[in-house]
């Protein structure tokens, strides 16, 4: 396969992401849709660095990889909080610091 | 064999992700999440990068979502209401994501970059795999590999403290 069909593959998996985030609500599946376009960034990466044949692009998928989880891990230490408050699990009524 | 592969793959990741964003309970979601993190595994095994592969299912697959699954079951999977607090999101959010679709393949599809249209060079059994990636990370990547850890300490320190029990809660 050419690495044209992964490259657009990741775009498509990273415009389903951003639609996903903005349509649902509750912050966990904005926390996954999130995942889904970092995910989507790393399949680029990854493709990429075979286009060029370079592993260096595979170390750059892993620290990604890092990122998110520690994106994850703050994520979702955040809505266990939200929730402890029982405030509601809904981005549209967390509007506070909006004003 | 490998074309029959990566459509297989490629839809597997495609179902996954309609069905993060389509289905309405958000355990379902992350199971879904799963199977699109399987397929992309497997894409990562046909872009000859082993390493990625086996940290994708390990980490991915194996940690972060037991992580999804428990917080999920924690707050309770309620279904989201249909009430829309911005007029015409429903209709909006899907042409915007189609607008963000087309803009990125004209640019992956106009650009002069002629290697995207092959399959990249040939390379050895060695390509990808823990050895390469392992002496890249130690060797050329010792400082932004110390720094990934210290990001990662600061996230779990930063997490026990968000989710810790506060002094004035009841």
């Amino acid at each position: 396969m050419s690495i044209e069909w992964y490259v657009v593959l990741s775009s498509l998996l990273f415009a389903v992401g951003a639609m996903g985030i903005l349509i649902r609500r509750s912050p966990v599946v904005i926390l996954l849709c999130l995942e889904l376009m970092l995910n989507a960034g790393n399949l680029a990466l990854v493709a990429f660095s075979r286009m060029v044949g370079n592993q260096e692009g595979q170390v750059f998928a892993l620290v990604v990889m890092v990122v998110a989880a520690c994106e994850v891990v703050v994520g979702l230490g955040l809505i266990v909080a939200i929730f402890r408050r029982r405030l509601p699990l809904d981005v549209d009524e967390l509007r506070e610091l909006r004003g | 064999m490998e074309a029959v592969l990566f459509f297989a793959a490629a839809l597997g990741a495609l179902a996954g992700a309609i069905g993060v964003i389509a289905l309405r309970n958000p355990f379902y979601s992350v199971l879904a999440l799963i199977i699109h993190l399987f397929s992309l595994a497997v894409l990562f095994l046909l872009l000859s990068s082993a390493f990625v592969a086996a940290a994708q299912v390990v980490v991915y697959a194996g940690a972060v979502m037991v992580l999804y699954v428990f917080v999920v079951a924690y707050v309770g999977g309620g279904t989201e209401s249909a009430w829309e607090s911005i007029p015409g999101q429903r209709l909006l959010a899907p042409l915007l994501g189609i607008a963000l679709l087309v803009e990125l393949s004209i640019a992956v599809l106009g650009s002069s970059l002629v290697a995207l249209g092959g399959d990249g060079p040939q390379v050895g059994a060695g390509f990808g795999d823990p050895a390469a990636i392992g002496y890249l990370l130690l060797e050329k990547f010792l400082v932004p590999f110390e720094a990934s850890s210290i990001l990662l300490l600061l996230a779990a320190v930063g997490a026990v403290v968000l989710a810790s029990r506060q002094r004035g809660e009841s």
